[in-house]
């Protein structure tokens, strides 16, 4: 998929050649990157007034909530229930943050933590061996693996909820962390080895051999070549699943039910039932719940964005 | 691959043995017992007992079926059709640069950090039709009490507005990745043939985003068909079953009415309706090689 800045300027001098009309151009192209840059600029100046219009309705569709969800969460119980769900608040009340925080925030905080660090880190220490082995094998076996593992994006989790809680009651794990993060982990194996694969076929043959001639052992070369240099999909990978288990909803659902084990998601339920009218308190507990994630977003916006469509185009 | 002598240097099968292991333990034995365990008897608690084909007969008799079935594939059919409409022209359009689309890029893409848990809540409030917005729009649009999601015609658009609400930012991300991806080449013969911008969306963007489309839709589908997290917050499957989908019919006759066995028959269906229609949907397009698309990162 990499178009590459010459052979677009391949085919841009053929479209100018000819006049344009169909999608592929022959003359040889000059390579210096210098007609992109003026297409940018013609496409840019054009005003869209039609895009605009739309894009501004989708942003109202998207802001309003935010707004309602902020603002709600800085009221008092009782001024919300007074001036309506859109004004702006007179003065700003932290009180709610306060009850949240004080209604066992923290281990809900801590339990969500737990589990995502843990499938992080399953899902890195066996895809990545797994990816380097489909790159780098040529065992029959292995490319079979590959073939499994893309059938293994089709799966929808929500079909196989009753074999796994059937299967964390016998194993005697039902109500533990550990419940959550082994499915939570498998899930995500197939979309990150399709990621590493990607990104470790990115690194050179030549350098593969280069340390074959010295004598290296795969593990060796896994260690000092193939892990370095698959750092970007390594983060792409951690991004991904770090979000998947932080939000994950489902399998917390019908694998725990102690307040003790309890994770994020399954708490603003909990919390919902409990505050019932004070929509001040659930709207505190919603927000805290997304600082975490708001705040990686704000620092590293495009990195965190490219690791949300890991696998899925690009 | 470069040529070596001997595959000294090369790992061997071991090195897939424990990922394929772990995922085949945690994802693909389910799908097994899964069918096995539509032939049981089992309430949660204990070992299931085997009452042969017991479930799978009562799946004729059961009246909340052909109701779900009936919701979830208009679910699934309206969510992609409104998804797809809003999702293409927003992601072309973001596709450009400038100040001021990143901006708005930058807000449209918060609700990818929430949960469905999150959405589900937050949406709660809004729609409370006593002091949410809900009690303020409501009004306004023909719907004097607010009560969008206590009545069981109004609830089907509601979940179909909060699931694009969440899905939508998601596959404008692809979509926009996908039209940075397009030759500039393309836009610039066209415009020298007279082409206006309408036509350079129908003509260029749109083929070649061939690919894209097909990706996203199969997301889309087979996404909408399984999913069920949302309405089991917002709407519980209410009001009465108005909004309870095949998935959430599955959750509850599993975990609500206790009875495992018929609840695996549900699940058993959804495999087969989610395989079938991604299935479908690549091979009517002429599409099967996804992996092709998927790697080139």
């Amino acid at each position: 998929m990499s178009t590459t800045t010459s052979s677009d300027a391949r085919a841009r001098a053929g479209r100018a050649g000819t006049g344009g009309g169909t999608g592929t151009g022959g003359a040889a192209g000059t390579g210096d990157g210098r007609p992109r840059q003026r297409l940018r600029r013609e496409r840019r100046e054009a005003p869209a007034p039609v895009g605009w219009i739309g894009a501004m309705v989708w942003f109202v569709i998207v802001a309003v909530p935010l707004y309602f969800l902020i603002t709600t969460s800085l009221r008092t119980s009782s001024e919300y229930l007074l001036s309506g769900p859109m004004s702006v608040p007179k003065d700003l009340s932290f009180a709610s943050y306060r009850l949240v925080l004080e209604s066992g925030f923290g281990l809900l905080l801590l339990n969500t933590a737990i589990v995502t660090v843990a499938t992080v880190a399953i899902v890195l220490a066996l895809s990545l061996p797994a990816a380097y082995a489909i790159v780098r094998s040529r065992s029959r076996f292995v490319r079979r693996t590959f073939s499994v593992v893309l059938l293994g994006l089709a799966i929808p989790a929500q079909a196989t909820i009753i074999p796994i809680y059937l299967m964390i009651t016998q194993l005697h794990m039902y109500d533990t962390l550990l419940a959550i993060v082994l499915p939570t982990a498998a899930f995500a194996i197939p979309l990150s080895i399709l990621v590493l694969t990607a990104s470790l076929r990115d690194v050179p043959g030549e350098l593969y051999e280069a340390m074959n001639v010295d004598g290296a052992s795969p593990a060796r070369t896994f260690w000092t070549l193939a892990l370095p240099l698959s750092r970007g999909g390594i983060t792409t990978v951690g991004i991904y699943t770090a979000m998947g288990a932080w939000n994950g909803f489902i399998f917390p659902l019908v694998l725990t039910q102690s307040e003790s084990v309890r994770v994020l998601t399954l708490g603003l339920w909990t919390f919902q039932s409990q505050y019932g009218v004070n929509v001040p308190a659930i709207t505190a507990a919603v927000t805290l719940s997304l600082l975490p994630l708001l705040a990686l977003y704000l620092i590293g916006r495009r990195q965190l964005l490219s690791g949300l469509t890991a696998g899925f185009g690009k | 691959m470069a040529r070596t002598t001997v595959g000294t240097g090369r790992p061997g099968a071991l090195w897939a043995v424990p990922a394929l292991g772990f995922f085949g333990l945690f994802a693909l034995l389910p799908m097994a017992i899964v069918v096995y365990l539509s032939f049981t008897q089992w309430s949660g608690i204990g070992s299931p007992v085997f009452t042969g084909t017991d479930n799978w007969t009562k799946l004729a008799h059961d009246t909340q079926l052909m109701p779900s079935l009936r919701l979830t594939i208009g679910l699934t059919i309206v969510s992609w059709l409104l998804q797809t409409a809003i999702c293409l022209p927003l992601g072309v359009w973001l596709a450009h640069h400038g100040r001021g689309r990143a901006v708005l890029a930058a807000v449209f893409f918060v609700p990818l950090l929430m949960s469905s848990a999150a959405i589900a809540i937050l949406w709660g409030g809004l729609l409370d039709p006593n002091f949410g917005l809900a009690s303020v729009v409501g009004p306004l649009i023909g719907v004097p009490d607010g009560n969008f999601i206590g009545d069981p015609d109004l609830v089907f658009w509601v979940v179909v507005a909060v699931v694009a609400w969440q899905f939508v930012p998601f596959h404008v991300l692809l979509y926009q990745g996908a039209t940075r991806q397009v030759p500039g080449s393309l836009y610039e013969a066209a415009r020298i043939d007279g082409a206006g911008r309408f036509r350079q969306f129908t003509a260029i963007t749109v083929p070649q985003l061939k690919h894209t489309i097909i990706t996203s839709s199969v997301l889309m589908l087979v996404g909408s068909m399984t999913y069920f997290e949302i309405i089991l917050i917002l709407t519980g499957g209410g009001p009465g079953t108005a909004t309870r989908v095949l998935p959430l019919h599955m959750y509850i006759e599993g975990f609500q009415s206790f009875d495992m066995g018929y609840a695996s028959v549900l699940a058993v269906l959804l495999l087969v309706l989610g395989t079938a229609l991604s299935l479908f949907v690549t091979r009517a397009t002429g599409f099967h090689r996804m992996d092709s698309q998927k790697e080139g990162l």
